[in-house]
């Protein structure tokens, strides 16, 4: 299904698992741990999760697709959300979230040819004060205008040279 | 639980004394070590003003502090949430002796200023008057703006005056005194008080919170297991109460659960909280974490007979979570699917013990009840919704925040008042309230009093809190359609007319938008409403209709121009 999984990568997920086998409701706070270290979830993890806490993939597979949080592939280096929450939709934001994706020639949930960008339009980030919102690998810009688009962009194409 | 013998609880009960003393007197050191400061400079560390730099504005304060050498006399405090999110990063200076001052939009060089043209003259000599460089004056934010004095504060009242990470400071502040007190009374009249309160469900539902624990408290533990659960699952885009409440005020939460425990003998309690709120997961951890070093979780709490522990799970992303049985699926670690009720959590909850489950604000509402008394928070508010509600004043609005009013307080007052009137220049349009569940209240009823009967009489709800402020360049179609695709995106798939229902009302709203509707589509979608709302399993699918019927109901115009404009073409 995907990649194979380096020796290194496989001890560090099941140290990950390791102190939430046998306890109650663990299996969507350790994947989001396993998500939290490699960047989402890959298949041979759920795997993995499956034999370390005794759950079906099934019911894993069922998890991990029914929630938002949970990402199935690798996200490109920087990480945009667009929030296009309530306060941030009737102040502008779908007029960002175009701008985003015409400038960066992706969808919401994709990645870029280049590996480098990753779009996510979320609903409410919480500071609806700011809207409109778009967080950069956790920097937030407030207020954002559709000309601020290019310039998000340049600086973050920049920062990662 | 293991079985102890008489001797050794009685040593717990000991220890639980002791602890107990302990942080008494940890809050009166807080205390003592107030006083002596001679100035206090409170920078508001919420979500909000983090987002705008706060953290690094704190820093900068501390930096001024230590270079002015005034460090050991000048308190530095990062707080929860103050409210006006807007104006952001906010600080507030508090000098012994002279009035609180409000700084809005602060930034690291401008924390640099208000130590060196504010702060240092004043302590130098306690009469000097102030005087600001018209960069700083333009900074001020009043205090006796409407924003700040129609409000009434009970849940948010320590959020903007207190370090949340800071244990002693919530004791010195009047914590865990109500858990204390309630230990001290028979279950039943702690639910007693809660009852006569007139608290009710601030989730959205509004069911009578001593009702719910009175549910709970006569079901028998199964396995010797009883639940209470934090609902935290704010998924309402637009809504952010909880997310503050949690990372302002997370021991208060914890507390209200405390009690809620002890009144109906509920043997552990869990939060479940988004994962989408780092910093209320964060204080939410460190909450826990000291209150089981502390002794207020865990055996024989401050020497009685009541034993607590609470844990943390994340919520993961799924709107409909927030449904009580689907939140109680996700905490299993199952897809977050909801269940017909009967059987009702309080009979079959959480792993198939008895529980209940109480939204964030509710909890927290609870150790002020406690401690002021029935009669007290039974005159706040109106007839049938007692006591005050935090909302997200958010959209049109020139004060845009975190706000928390008496119930029956008016749109009008909200938007006009507190909110500081538009933020655009054009007139206002509508409010929505209850988010994906509730509906619009066209301007014309903006003398409508805030409560849970008239929200609902108009074809809204109250919902969780989330107020979205609309003028009149906003399309009402455009936002039920919005409502309407977040629902459809959530819904779970498990009941057929949620699941379809939703996706056809949606193709047809869609239709409409684009110019192409008739009169049959709008017939349509009110049948395809009126069986949603009473085929669906869950509240999600019964209420998923709300934004569009009253957008109907109230814009009926904005709807006719887009069936005429089809028509011509």
């Amino acid at each position: 299904m995907a990649e194979k999984m380096d020796e290194e990568t496989v001890a560090k997920v099941k140290g990950i698992l390791l102190p939430w086998k046998g306890k109650r409701g663990n299996l969507i706070m350790a994947l989001l741990r396993v998500q939290e270290a490699l960047g989402y979830v890959p298949w041979e993890a759920m795997e993995i999760a499956s034999v370390e806490l005794n759950v079906p993939m099934a019911r894993i597979y069922s998890v991990v697709t029914f929630y938002n949080y949970f990402k199935l592939k690798t996200p490109g280096k920087v990480v945009v959300m667009v929030c296009d929450g309530t306060a941030c939709h009737i102040q502008g934001s779908p007029a960002l979230v175009e701008a985003f994706e015409k400038q960066l020639g992706v969808k919401s949930g994709e990645t870029t040819s280049d590996g480098l960008f990753y779009l996510q339009v979320v609903r409410c980030l919480g500071c609806c004060g700011l809207a409109p919102v778009v967080v950069v690998n956790g920097k937030t810009y407030r207020t954002v205008a559709g000309e601020d688009v290019a310039k998000i962009i340049a600086e973050w194409r920049a920062a990662m040279g | 639980m293991v079985e102890l013998s008489a001797e050794q609880i009685a040593k717990l009960k000991a220890l639980g004394a002791t602890q107990k003393e302990t942080l008494v007197k940890m809050g009166d050191d807080f205390k003592k070590e107030r006083e002596k400061d001679a100035a206090c400079i409170y920078t508001c560390n919420a979500t909000g003003c983090r987002s705008g730099g706060s953290v690094s504005v704190i820093d900068a304060f501390r930096d001024a502090l230590a270079a002015a050498g005034l460090s050991d006399r000048v308190r530095m405090v990062g707080t929860g949430c103050m409210g006006l999110c807007a104006s952001g990063p906010l600080a507030r200076v508090e000098i012994k002796g002279r009035e609180p001052f409000l700084y809005k939009q602060v930034t690291p060089d401008l924390a640099q200023i208000i130590v060196a043209q504010h702060i240092a003259p004043a302590l130098k000599d306690a009469a000097a008057p102030l005087n600001l460089s018209k960069k700083l004056a333009g900074h001020e934010l009043s205090l006796k703006l409407p924003f700040f004095t129609k409000q009434t504060k009970i849940v948010l009242k320590h959020l903007g005056h207190s370090d949340p990470e800071n244990l002693g400071e919530y004791i010195a502040n009047g914590g865990y005194r109500a858990l204390m007190k309630a230990l001290e009374m028979k279950p039943a009249d702690v639910i007693d008080i809660v009852k006569k309160s007139g608290l009710r469900g601030r989730g959205g539902a509004g069911f009578s919170t001593g009702l719910k624990w009175e549910m709970l408290a006569k079901s028998a533990p199964v396995g010797g297991e009883k639940f209470v659960i934090c609902n935290g699952d704010e998924g309402d885009p637009g809504a952010y109460m909880d997310s503050c409440i949690l990372g302002g005020g997370s021991h208060a939460v914890l507390e209200g659960m405390m009690i809620a425990a002890y009144a109906t003998g509920a043997t552990s309690g869990w939060f479940y909280i988004r994962a989408e709120y780092p910093l209320a997961l964060e204080r939410m951890e460190l909450a826990i974490r000291q209150a089981k070093k502390y002794g207020i979780l865990g055996r024989n709490i401050f020497g009685s007979d009541f034993n607590f522990m609470a844990d943390l799970r994340y919520g993961a992303g799924a709107f409909v979570c927030g449904e009580e049985t689907a939140l109680m699926a996700s905490l299993e670690g199952n897809r977050g699917t909801p269940r017909p009720r009967p059987p009702f959590p309080t009979e079959k909850g959480l792993f198939d013990k008895p529980s209940v489950i109480n939204n964030v604000e509710t909890l927290a509402t609870v150790p002020a009840i406690i401690l002021g008394g029935a009669d007290w928070y039974n005159a706040i508010g109106t007839a049938t919704s007692k006591g005050t509600k935090v909302f997200a004043l958010t959209g049109k609005v020139l004060h845009s925040g975190l706000v928390e009013v008496p119930f029956g307080t008016t749109i009008g007052e909200m938007v006009n008042d507190i909110g500081g009137g538009t933020s655009t220049g054009k007139k206002f349009k509508a409010v929505q309230t209850g988010g994906p569940s509730g509906g619009v209240i066209p301007a014309s009823e903006f003398r409508m009093p805030l409560c849970y009967e008239e929200l609902k009489k108009i074809g809204s709800i109250m919902g969780s809190g989330g107020m979205i402020v609309m003028d009149e360049s906003d399309s009402m179609v455009e936002i039920a359609k919005f409502y309407l695709e977040f629902t459809v995106e959530e819904s779970c798939g498990k009941c057929t007319p949620c699941r379809i229902g939703g996706y056809q009302m949606l193709r047809l709203l869609k239709k409409i938008a684009s110019g192409k509707g008739t009169r049959a589509d709008m017939d349509k979608i009110r049948d395809i409403a009126a069986a949603m709302q009473r085929g669906s399993l869950c509240g999600l699918g019964q209420t998923a209709p709300n934004p569009v019927i009253s957008t109907m109901k109230f814009f009926a115009d904005e709807y006719d121009a887009l069936l005429n404009k089809g028509r011509k073409g």
